[in-house]
């Protein structure tokens, strides 16, 4: 085989990052805030590497919608092992707006441009939590989805994925073109090295707008309001049963 | 990272200091030689031998270092005219003007910025994935349990690309300049000292010499290997006998008689990744015949490989940095092709020094980072534990560790930043800032690392807190590389030929013999060198510092004034004698780190004022806060090189100390008796 892979990587806030809500309570704050690439998607690019190692794979170009500084996330899988990017550049304010059903529309015109046979997402982005674009590439594309994958090998002409659901695995057989979104335990994925990174400088970025592809990133969400969860309250020790008891009728709860 | 120097880096660069010491003596000297050969200064000559110690340098029976004085001071008396002719060099470095009492700021301010956004942009891609690895691959506490380097790490190293940072990419490198390579050095420096050593004396002083001195040849040889990890370089000078002596090594190196090897022999102790480089770069004496014919011992620098026949001898045990390899070397007849000459033969000296000067600052780099990792632990423990009813950072015992570590870190970071931009910027003098950089930077991270053990308590002392590690590998910080104590001497005795250079040209720019140095000393130093053009008074830094730090700045220039004022008072008091004076050398050595240190702060603060960082108040509270302790420091410090009260009581040191060292330890009785 010799497919084409498209993998997604979006830039979000890194992990280890304790979020700030900001003061209009629309988003958190990410002004000077450190941000990586989502994890999930690091995984979907090792993926790729792997398959592309084990010549399944002829080709891998990432593709990122977001901010100029997304950039930087395409620049990590190019040095992690892609081979091209495409850069949907949408102005940081707009970003914050954009839901997945744009994404997905992006990901599945440019899937159809670069005759893509397998496109690799992760299963969520760590920031927003939706869990929505995959499944929704493959059903604008009308491909098969095989979503959490745990393990993805070649078998009869298509692929064997196995998938993480409740209570145990389930192995699902896709014939492609497909979506495949990544679970936490597909692989470990490798840190760019620093000769990768230098030679990821000389790999093509392309850049685009939704507009060039004819998509509507419209907002069709609005954000209500976003708020920190409310701090718990401070506990206190109580000597005896009794005093437990008065407390809790004092604080009317019993 | 340039963390390194090999452990052999402990006398191999106290080696170089040494020899600049008699470096800078000769010249010390010579200010006064011109002087005494100057016919019209003979009323004056009794005055200052008068004045002169007692015991010349070179007949002194004391025990103080006896530099090869006579010789070289025999001629400069021989041939006071060629001494005279020689002009005294421009220097743009701010320590080396300091000794002139001037405050020369182009190298200074503003505070360097080097990178343009592609740098930064590759080295911020650079910084996340070294981070990575040494948080997740790397075990530092393993290492040092284990006094090993476990393959995975060096393999992972090697495919990370630490082992050839800043090789040009043609021959494999990463290409990056020298504050990039601190920038990275700084993570190494705050995860796993030992580590440091291991890639800094592999590419800081391995083959940096081949990066430096070698001819096209030669890089294209081993350069690529090298920076692959493929190979391993190691740096080889010390000798079981050739401590800070570099002139005495005995190592030595003959030419075949086809002319077509060197037959090297001898040995080299603690030579870090000594038992198990590829490549070394060696110094050893070669016959060298000078103008006159007359043939001399020089030393010489050799690319030798393993495979030529070096041995090595089984690692050494040591209290830090285990996991790095410190071993002997053997050359009995290795055969060296001439071609591997490295700089020119007898020309080992240059080779070395110059290896060294490049290095120092990559070494300042890594302490930064190891204060940043040892001060964000601190911080931590301040911010959890609770005593008295209290978290432990309510209290001033803790703040005030807090902020001194916080202060010593910045200056540390500043002046690493500083030297690194200098070079980047094509400057070439920088080898004062560069010796300060590792005394500063050795003893802060040393402080700091001290401190949060201490801010830990009893868990600071246990093992698993992490810092007991970190301290043992500091120590060899302050030794390697030049001992603190050389590097000391080595930048009071260099500031010092410094501005004895220009005293002797001032001296001629008067066209009066008259107006030699001992005349203008005994006709009244103010008046004299007003006339003959020495800045008296404190030099100003006008709009170069912000206004908010002007109250600081005024401090430095008063500091460089009294500095100034202070080494002219002590050569004219001391000429050539002030090589033995180490007493007053250290003080003076002191008062320039100082120096150097608020004004490098108060640059770097200005810069983030003008560029409105976030945490340019917190930065103007630091270093006004730190330069008002180090200009009552400096007063200090230059007060004791002068009042006799002082000297005297140094007199009184040397005494105790040399009666101890007749007694063997402990002179007085014990109180019991017995």
């Amino acid at each position: 085989m010799s497919l084409r892979v498209l993998v997604g990587v979006k830039r979000v806030v890194d992990y280890a990052v304790k979020v700030r809500v900001r003061p209009d309570h629309k988003w958190v704050v990410t002004d000077g805030v450190k941000h990586s690439m989502n994890p999930f998607d690091e995984i979907a690019v090792e993926e790729a590497v792997r398959l592309k190692e084990k010549k399944i794979v002829s080709e891998i170009v990432a593709v990122s919608c977001g901010p100029p500084q997304s950039q930087e996330t395409l620049r990590t899988a190019l040095a992690m092992g892609a081979d091209k990017a495409i850069h949907v550049e949408v102005p940081a304010k707009d970003a914050e707006l954009l839901s997945p059903i744009h994404v997905a529309g992006i990901i599945a015109k440019i899937a159809k441009d670069e005759k893509i046979d397998l496109v690799i997402l992760g299963k969520q982005a760590i920031d927003d939590d939706s869990n929505q674009t995959g499944q929704m590439v493959a059903g604008l594309l009308n491909w098969p989805q095989a979503t959490f994958a745990s393990e993805i090998v070649q078998a009869d002409g298509g692929l064997k994925v196995t998938r993480e659901i409740d209570g145990g695995l389930e192995v699902i057989q896709v014939k492609l073109p497909a979506v495949i979104t990544t679970d936490l335990r597909l692989n470990q994925p490798r840190y760019a090295t620093l000769p990768n990174i230098m030679k990821a400088k000389k790999k093509p970025i392309d850049k685009k707008s939704p507009a060039d592809l004819g998509v509507d990133t419209k907002p069709r969400l609005e954000v209500v309001s976003v708020d920190e969860p409310p701090v718990r309250q401070a506990g206190a020790k109580v000597a005896n049963v009794e005093e437990l008891v008065q407390k809790l009728k004092e604080a009317g709860r019993i | 990272m340039q963390v390194a120097s090999s452990l052999s880096g402990v006398l191999k660069s106290q080696q170089v200091a040494v020899s600049l010491y008699k470096t800078a003596f000769r010249s010390a000297t010579s200010a006064t030689t011109a002087s005494k050969t100057a016919p019209a200064a003979a009323p004056q000559r009794k005055e200052q031998e008068k004045s002169q110690p007692k015991s010349s340098p070179a007949s002194s029976g004391d025990g103080k270092p006896k530099v090869a004085a006579t010789p070289v001071a025999a001629k400069a008396v021989r041939d006071p005219k060629a001494r005279m002719e020689k002009k005294a060099q421009d220097s743009k470095s701010f320590v080396a003007n300091l000794f002139r009492g001037r405050a020369v700021t182009d190298q200074i301010f503003p505070f360097p910025s080097v990178l343009d956004d592609e740098q930064k942009d590759t080295l911020r891609s650079f910084v996340e994935p070294t981070n990575k690895f040494f948080e997740e691959v790397n075990d530092a506490a393993k290492n040092d349990e284990t006094s090993k380097i476990p393959d995975h790490v060096t393999k992972g190293m090697a495919e990370l690309g630490a082992f050839g940072l800043m090789v040009p990419q043609e021959y494999n490198g990463l290409g990056v300049n020298n504050t990039q390579y601190a920038r990275l050095a700084e993570i190494v420096g705050g995860h796993d000292l030992a580590i440091g050593i291991f890639m800094g004396s592999h590419q800081s002083i391995g083959f940096k010499g081949i990066m430096l001195s070698g001819t096209d040849k030669q890089k294209e040889q081993y350069l690529p290997k090298l920076a692959t990890g493929e190979h391993f370089a190691a740096f080889a000078l010390t000798e079981p006998q050739s401590g800070s002596d570099a002139a005495s090594i005995r190592s030595k190196a003959v030419l075949s008689p086809d002319g077509k090897h060197y037959i090297l022999n001898g040995q080299k102790i603690w030579i870090s990744n000594g038992g198990f480089a590829d490549v070394f770069t060696v110094f050893a004496q070669t016959d060298v015949k000078d103008d006159d014919g007359n043939v001399k011992e020089k030393m010489t620098a050799f690319i030798v490989e393993r495979k030529h026949g070096v041995k090595s001898g089984p690692p050494e045990n040591k209290m830090g940095i285990k996991s790095s390899n410190t071993a002997e070397l053997y050359f009995d007849d290795v055969k060296i092709p001439v071609e591997n000459v490295l700089g020119g033969v007898g020309n080992g000296f240059k080779v070395a020094m110059n290896v060294l000067n490049n290095g120092r600052f990559g070494m300042a780099a890594a302490m930064a980072g190891t204060m940043r990792n040892v001060i964000k632990q601190s911080v931590a423990q301040a911010n959890t534990r609770q005593q008295f009813g209290h978290l432990i950072n309510n209290y001033g015992a803790i703040q005030e560790k807090l902020a001194r570590m916080s202060m010593v870190h910045y200056v540390t970071e500043s002046m690493a930043y500083h030297i690194s931009g200098t070079m980047d910027d094509g400057g070439k003098d920088y080898q004062l800032e560069a010796a300060i950089s590792k005394v500063y930077g050795s003893e802060a991270a040393w402080f700091t690392t001290d401190e949060a053990i201490q801010i830990f308590g009893g868990m600071g002392f246990m093992k698993a807190t992490g810092l007991e590690r970190v301290l043992r590998d500091l120590r060899i910080f302050r030794i390697f590389e030049g001992s603190n104590d050389v590097m000391r001497l080595f930048v009071a005795l260099t500031g010092m030929q410094y501005a004895g250079g220009h005293l002797r040209e001032l001296q001629k720019a008067l066209k009066n013999p008259v107006g030699n140095l001992g005349l203008v000393v005994n006709e009244g130093l103010t008046r004299g060198f007003r006339k003959i053009g020495i800045r008296r008074g404190d030099p100003s830094f006008g709009d170069l510092v912000n206004p908010a730090l002007k109250d600081s700045a005024d401090l430095v220039s008063h500091s460089v004034g009294q500095f100034g004022e202070t080494v002219e008072a002590l050569l004219a008091k001391y000429r050539q004698g002030i090589v033995d004076e180490q007493f007053i050398l250290k003080r003076v050595a002191d008062a320039a780190i100082d120096i150097y240190a608020m004004t490098v702060s108060l640059s770097r603060a200005t810069r983030s004022i003008k560029e409105a960082k976030n945490t340019a108040g917190y930065e103007t509270k630091l270093v006004s806060t730190f330069c008002h302790e180090a200009a009552q420091r400096v007063s200090q410090n230059l007060g004791l090189t002068r009042s006799s009260r002082d000297v005297a009581n140094f007199k009184a040191m040397s005494e105790l100390a040399q009666e101890m060292c007749q007694q063997g330890g402990v002179v007085q009785e014990h109180p019991l008796g017995f």
